[in-house]
């Protein structure tokens, strides 16, 4: 239970933290397909005989600075991650095949869990989580301001395609600790769900990222808690309470617009 | 000293020349408005001071230095972005994101850092509005956002790139009152680029027309006539006065309002921006 809880507070502040750039940058969708392309990895490593989240680190890190080299424009056509994100998963269930005794493992890997993480895997998403956050702290200046006004940046001398290839590169890692937690399918649930909300929530740059990851908290404890306490998967609670805490944050500001849209009294 | 000089420059785009041979000279505290068709190289002359395109042949110059990129005298107001309207982040904060921004480093909003993302704000007169997203600021008041981003630094030369797409009449002439304001307080060189001559009528000092690959600079008496238009625009050109506004007209078309069409002749539709 420990570890678990260990785990989940290391991979909540990576994936809060990490997530907050993503939603800004509109980037949500490579990170979720960075995700389904590790799964290749860690299938791929299985059947090699090496532990799944190696397989996952590399893989999803090769991808990310694939997507990075290869430019934002082609890295975010739709269709092109789509299809990635099918083949992967294609070849992901043919690796499966290969290794039949792997079916636990695969729905481990797949929609995560907690529960079962052991001690040796706390200590490397410990260092992996350092590495992450380290990264993006050092890079986050020339980032936000690439994220933000990417002509006005290349004009005052930030390499674009260097800080767009250093952020996947950490969205890589990051999509793969939170792959341990929750999956490679619900990755979404830690690294959009909370940012969002926060950029709902807040207006403010520190508020928001600090809102981000403590939101990605809240929900990861809440998520294994009810998960202990009701036998129900601790991936669906922290999906669930995802998807609640985004509502909450909407709501209030759809209701105001519609308020405003209302005619006023002459 | 001039602030910008171009000798015997070729640009090149996509295998095309852009400018062809071009040179010419601005001079300190002058606004420059910054006319053409679409395609005649507004924009690539921009990227082009802010180091952003090499010269295929001649050399430019940004104030006694060869045009590099990061130059911290220059500020830079690119086209406005659709995307910058849907953002949850509040304009201070995306202002101040410009400050050091090149620096590696947090984001850390230092009193230093504060007292020059509001002296930008205020120069503009945006203080009020900064304090709310972007997604609910209007068009205008976000060309004031982007105007404030290119006021950081204190530059000396300041280059826009057609901010006055999808502004209405009004706010277009709020928003050139404010530039050339800001040029005479500030004393520094403006490059001002639009489609239109008229909402720049009164403020500019001098025009410098783009078309062709070729590039005439000088006042608008000197520049908007029919003979150094039709050179550019490569047709017969009219121009037409009428009450203290100026037409540029190709037969029966006002070829600056039809702004769809292109610099070599070829036209084809564009999406219309996002209203405000």
């Amino acid at each position: 239970m420990q570890d678990a809880f260990a785990a989940a507070t290391i991979v909540a502040i990576v994936s809060g933290l990490v997530g907050y750039f993503l939603v800004l940058r509109g980037q949500t969708f490579a990170g979720h397909a960075l995700a389904h392309v590790g799964f290749t990895g860690a299938t791929g490593a299985v059947l090699f005989g090496l532990p799944p989240l190696w397989g996952l680190v590399l893989m999803t890190m090769a991808a990310g600075l694939g997507m990075g080299f290869l430019g934002e424009r082609l890295a975010q056509r739709d269709v092109a991650i789509g299809i990635v994100l099918a083949l992967s998963l294609g070849l992901g269930l043919l690796f499966l095949h290969f290794y039949t005794a792997f079916a636990t493992q695969a729905t481990a890997i797949l929609f995560g869990n907690v529960l079962a993480v052991d001690v040796d895997t706390v200590w490397i998403l410990l260092g992996l989580g350092i590495i992450s956050i380290g990264v993006l702290a050092v890079i986050s200046r020339p980032l936000l301001f690439a994220s933000l006004q990417p002509e006005l940046a290349e004009a005052k001398g930030v390499s674009l395609r260097l800080y767009s290839v250093l952020f996947l590169a950490v969205v890589a890692l990051a999509t793969a600790e939170c792959a341990q937690i929750v999956g490679v399918l619900l990755v979404f649930a830690l690294m959009v769900g909370p940012a969002a909300a926060a950029q709902r929530l807040t207006t403010g740059i520190g508020r928001g990222l600090l809102l981000s990851a403590g939101l990605a908290l809240f929900q990861a404890w809440a998520g294994i808690t009810l998960a202990f306490y009701t036998d129900w998967p601790s991936s669906f609670w922290i999906t669930a309470l995802s998807a609640a805490t985004y509502m909450l944050a909407t709501v209030p500001a759809m209701t105001r617009r519609s308020a405003r849209l209302e005619p006023r009294a002459a | 000293m001039s602030v910008i000089d171009l000798r015997d420059v070729t640009l090149e785009l996509g295998g095309r020349a852009v400018l062809a041979g071009v040179s010419l000279e601005i001079a300190n505290r002058e606004f420059v408005g910054v006319l053409g068709p679409n395609g005649a190289g507004k924009t690539t002359l921009m990227r082009a001071v802010l180091g952003l395109v090499p010269v295929s042949r001649g050399s430019i110059q940004v104030l006694g230095r060869p045009a590099a990129r990061g130059n911290p005298a220059i500020g830079y107001v690119p086209q406005v972005r659709s995307s910058v309207g849907t953002m949850r982040l509040s304009g201070w904060d995306f202002v101040a994101g410009v400050v050091n921004g090149h620096r590696l480093g947090l984001p850390i909003a230092t009193k230093a850092v504060r007292a020059e993302v509001d002296r930008a704000l205020a120069l503009v007169g945006a203080s009020e509005l900064a304090r709310r997203p972007l997604a609910e600021t209007s068009g205008g008041e976000r060309q004031r956002l982007l105007l404030a981003q290119a006021l950081i630094g204190e530059p000396r030369l300041l280059l826009l790139d057609e901010p006055l797409i999808s502004l209405d009449p009004h706010h277009q002439h709020a928003v050139v009152a404010l530039v050339k304001s800001l040029q005479v307080e500030l004393g520094i060189t403006v490059l001002f680029s639009a489609h239109e001559l008229n909402p720049l009528l009164g403020a500019l000092d001098r025009v410098l027309y783009l078309g062709r690959g070729q590039a005439a600079l000088g006042t608008v008496d000197e520049v908007i006539t029919s003979a150094v238009l039709s050179r550019l625009y490569g047709s017969d050109i009219d121009v037409v006065r009428l009450k203290g506004r100026i037409f540029v007209m190709s037969g029966d078309q006002d070829v600056e309002h039809d702004v769809h069409r292109h610099g070599d002749g070829s036209a084809h539709s564009h999406e219309l921006q996002g209203a405000q």
